[in-house]
């Protein structure tokens, strides 16, 4: 038996109590999250991450939106992310809840989104023993997250939190794995609690301020140029380097493109704006990129789906400015000659100022003569929607009925397909943050979740799912969330009765055989689901009708409205890359080709 | 062209499949791997050997550094380095081979660990070439196993691979 020291021991305790609190793992992990400033999480509870379920409900200060399924969770997550810049924040269940999790981690990790994910995991002893519920989700995300951690111990709960969403949201963001197994977050077992006020880790550091020299060398490049292009990603939009980037672009009075993902980075309806290059980019940014003598890339990352197949084309005249703040992406498919390593809106600042500052005198006649191929270019409108016979409906009039409806001013999450490349053409983008797709994995099923986590974001706002019937039907479940928590959506599903993508190019490459992308005769009637979901669904057949029956679903404004718009199903996506070609080599309709 | 690349890594659980996994996920190769703690018991001290043109080369040790776990690296071949790979090579050895062999052992600096009646076990350290010498110089046909460490590697002169 203690006799002496024990008054001590409870002195120490008491004093301590009054400093830091004792929580259990799960407690922890909840005002963790509250102290690192999440007001809201995605989640589906199951068996291992009950514990951590029951400290949800025993608090306020963190909501839980509960999907329908996994993959939803990490999607909304995902497009309250990219609408407000703020990390995305997942919690699932072990097994199948982990395994669900990860189309929605790939498809954020490959557009660099700053989310952590919370799974739950088998006990600690369970590990490795093929428990129920039990996958290695550590093994499974490994190559499709910035880094994840398993918690092997309570304690541990406050730093890991602390160091996910450090690395989430700093350097090129990306989505962070925590993995918790059950009995860490048991409710017995309490711990005090003390949450890092700041982190350095001596493995991971941020570049920061991009090389003084190298910008200086960058823009004597540019301000010589004769025939320059600004070429701008995703990387302006999540760098915040947008405003940045405009007032650049119109100092310079440099014609400007801007990559699926860079869409809204400058704003589309400015003049100085050829619109989006690549796979279907306009013919005037394809062709001025071609052409040009020196390009300047700002977060990008020369997709393969913005050089064509074969680089050695691309660009071939043009020098080659390349800022982003991840090396790995520097010169891994198109060599740079300047490379400048460093966040965006650093890089774009001090740009800025050496330009105001520099004496080098801008070459206006090769620039006039520039602008003016550039609008011969653009006169070509490469994007001029074709007429309709009769009461058919072009999609590419819808996303323009869309845009006119609401002024150009919707956050549009899209899925992936046709319908994405028709939005991505004809919805110009004012702002950045506004436009919301999975450009790199190319998720289908992306685009009703993602429009959730928007709404969640900005609650006032008007969230639109640009979406077709294939996609739809990938993620038609969260028509309960939406129900649930009464998200007003506008649902605009370009219906073409096959999976459009697909089929163009079986028409393009494979004469035509529609293998397995229809299925007209088993669709279900969308406006009756939607109806017995709860929301309200209009379907539109005739073009004379379109224009009166979207207003009237954007005049419902406390409803999800699923606007099932039935539009030419012969229709494709023009311009298209020619396979193999440089940049200057499109299809532009069924009978031209540059 | 081969490369010996030597990383620091946080001596964390997983940290090494990261490493490995990298490799698989973009395709590039490892040829051999070596790993064990520093005398900070915090770090692990991994060193790799792969083969590619310079632009893979710069791409992997880029991919590398952005591992949350990778503190510190350096491609050991750009400079003047000693490298050494171990090997257990364990032969056939009975009857007149036996001086034959001890012989060869000799003269490639190798020592014999361990025998039986019939078998010689011995133990070889140098540049990977040198033991592939060894093994061409005994004949393969009396080799019964090998096992070898993977090259691991320092520096020449003052330059130092630390925090």
């Amino acid at each position: 038996m203690r006799s002496g020291p024990v008054v001590d021991l409870i002195e120490y305790t008491s004093e301590r109590l009054n400093k830091v609190d004792l929580l259990s793992g799960g407690e922890m992990l909840l005002r963790a999250l509250h102290d690192e400033g999440v007001e809201i999480i995605f989640g589906y509870p199951g068996g291992a991450v009950l514990h951590i379920y029951d400290a949800i409900f025993n608090q306020d200060k963190v909501e839980h939106i509960l999907v329908r399924h996994e993959q939803a969770a990490t999607h909304a997550a995902d497009g309250y992310a990219r609408a407000s810049g703020k990390p995305g924040v997942v919690l699932v269940t072990s097994g199948p809840g982990a395994t669900n999790a990860i189309t929605g981690i790939a498809t954020a990790y490959m557009d660099s989104i700053p989310m952590v994910v919370i799974s739950g995991q088998v006990e600690r002893r369970f590990i490795g023993s093929d428990g129920f519920q039990e996958t290695d989700m550590v093994g499974i995300s490994r190559p499709i997250v910035k880094h994840s951690f398993m918690v092997q111990d309570p304690a541990e709960i406050p730093l890991i939190v602390k160091k996910a969403f450090h690395i989430a949201t700093t350097g090129r963001p990306g989505p962070v794995v925590i993995d918790i197994p059950k009995d860490v977050t048991d409710p017995k077992d309490k711990l005090p609690y003390d949450y890092p006020k700041s982190i350095n880790m001596r493995s991971y550091s941020v570049p920061a301020k991009g090389h003084t020299g190298q910008i200086k060398k960058a823009v004597d490049i540019l301000l010589s140029a004769k025939r320059p292009m600004i070429f701008a990603g995703g990387g302006v939009i999540q760098g915040e380097g947008s405003a940045l980037l405009t007032r650049l672009t119109k100092k310079l009075g440099y014609p400007i493109t801007n990559t699926l993902m860079g869409l809204g980075a400058f704003p589309g309806t400015h003049k100085q704006c050829l619109g989006m290059l690549g796979m279907h980019g306009t013919y005037e940014a394809n062709m001025a990129m071609h052409y040009s003598d020196v390009v300047l890339g700002i977060g990008v990352r020369f997709d393969d789906r913005v050089t064509n197949s074969d680089v050695s084309k691309f660009c071939p005249d043009a020098k080659i400015l390349h800022v982003d703040i991840d090396p790995a992406s520097i010169s891994k498919t198109v060599t740079a000659d300047v490379p400048i390593v460093g966040s965006v809106s650093s890089v774009l600042k001090e740009m800025l100022a050496q330009v105001e500052q520099s004496t080098t005198r801008r070459d206006k006649k090769s620039l006039a003569i520039w602008w003016k191929q550039i609008e011969h270019w653009r006169e070509r409108d490469s994007l001029a929607i074709p007429e309709s016979e009769g009461e058919i409906i072009k999609p590419q009039s819808v996303i323009q009925t869309l845009f006119e409806i609401t002024r150009g001013d919707a956050y549009i999450s899209s899925d992936v397909g046709q319908h994405q490349m028709f939005a991505a053409q004809h919805y110009p983008f004012a702002k950045p943050r506004r436009w919301i797709n999975s450009g790199g994995l190319g998720t289908m099923g992306f685009g009703l979740p993602a429009a959730m986590g928007v709404q969640f974001a900005f609650p006032d706002a008007v969230s639109v799912c640009v979406t077709g019937e294939g996609s739809f039907q990938m993620n038609i479940q969260e028509f309960a969330t939406c129900m649930q928590y009464k998200l007003p959506i506008k649902v605009i599903c370009l219906n073409n009765r096959a999976l459009g993508m697909v089929k163009q190019w079986q028409d393009m490459q494979y004469g035509g055989r529609y293998s397995h992308s229809t299925y007209a005769d088993s669709l279900p009637d969308f406006a009756k689901l939607a109806e017995a979901y709860g929301h309200v669904g209009i379907r539109i057949e005739k073009k004379s009708q379109l224009k009166e029956k979207m207003q009237e679903a954007f005049e419902l404004k406390d409803k999800l409205v699923f606007v099932d718009v039935l539009v030419d199903p012969e229709e494709h996506v023009y311009p298209m890359a020619i396979k193999g070609g440089a940049m200057k080599d499109m299809i532009l309709s069924k009978t031209e080709r540059t | 062209m081969r490369h010996l690349i030597s990383v620091l890594l946080e001596n964390e659980p997983g940290a090494l499949s990261r490493v490995v996994g990298l490799f698989s996920q973009r395709n590039y190769n490892i040829e051999s791997l070596t790993v064990a703690p520093t005398e900070d018991r915090s770090l692990s001290r991994l060193t790799l050997t792969t083969i590619g043109d310079d632009r893979k080369i710069e791409q992997i040790t880029k991919h590398l550094n952005k591992l949350v776990d990778v503190v510190k690296l350096v491609d050991l071949t750009e400079g003047a380095h000693v490298e050494r790979e171990l090997m257990l090579i364990k032969v056939k050895a009975s009857g007149a081979q036996r001086a034959e062999i001890k012989r060869t052992t000799d003269i490639f600096r190798g020592q014999i660990v361990d025998m039986t009646q019939n078998t010689y076990a011995i133990q070889l350290t140098g540049s990977s070439i040198k033991l592939d010498a060894y093994i061409a110089a005994i004949g393969g046909n009396i080799v019964l196993e090998v096992a070898r460490s993977g090259v691991t590697g320092i520096s020449r002169g003052e330059k130092i691979l630390s925090l």
